[in-house]
């Protein structure tokens, strides 16, 4: 059941990056694709944390911390770059 | 593994997958860039709430001692979810994005924009 559970969810989610994808692509707006981006960047720890459930190995969720913080940090700097015009005032 | 622990693993499993799901394609169907933002900023962070929460449940049963490594991952997106908004938001409003026709208080943007961050 569990191996089954992992698969669905493995399905939707990648249908989610695909999505995400596609409003990146046709995002009307800049600030659409940076929220297309932050999201993306979600998927892809909910993508990382199913394959270490599947694995069953612990090593992964470093990657997914990395991840995490690391795309809060460049949708914080995106976004004050266009608010501002620059990032260290 | 004992049936019940497996249970209830594959159905947060599901649930935050349809989570997840479901705001991306709020990101992907809704009309306007301010409706946009509510599938992200809310539904994907319950969705990885969940997710993380079966991950923990599992390592916790096999590894034999409570594990917390999810649990910060999850604290750091609930924190981090409303400034990202908050910020996406002020970009929008900076830009002068289209608002949807039956928007209500529309004109209350104009004085949001140029308000100072705190």
């Amino acid at each position: 059941m569990l191996s089954t559970a992992i698969l669905v969810a493995t399905t939707l989610v990648c249908i989610s990056l695909s999505l995400n994808l596609w409003r990146l692509f046709l995002g009307p707006s800049r600030p659409d694709r940076i929220l297309a981006l932050d999201t993306m960047y979600i998927n892809s720890i909910a993508l990382i944390l199913l394959f270490g459930v599947a694995a069953g190995t612990r090593l992964y969720f470093e990657a997914a911390l990395l991840i995490a913080m690391l795309g809060f940090v460049s949708t914080a700097a995106m976004c004050k770059y266009i608010l501002r015009g620059d990032l260290i005032e | 593994m004992e049936f019940w622990i497996e249970l209830i693993v594959s159905g947060l499993l599901i649930v935050g997958a349809i989570f997840v799901f479901v705001g991306s394609l709020g990101l992907a169907k809704l009309p306007d860039f301010y409706t946009r933002l509510h599938g992200p900023t809310k539904a994907t962070t319950l969705g990885m709430s969940c997710l993380l929460v079966a991950s923990m449940v599992l390592v916790t049963y096999q590894q034999g001692y409570l594990s917390l490594h999810e649990l910060l991952i999850g604290l750091f997106l609930i924190i981090t979810a409303p400034v990202t908004a908050h910020m996406l938001a002020k970009t929008g409003m900076h830009h002068e994005l289209d608002i949807l026709e039956k928007t209500e208080n529309k004109a209350l943007a104009e004085r949001a924009k140029d308000r100072m961050a705190p």
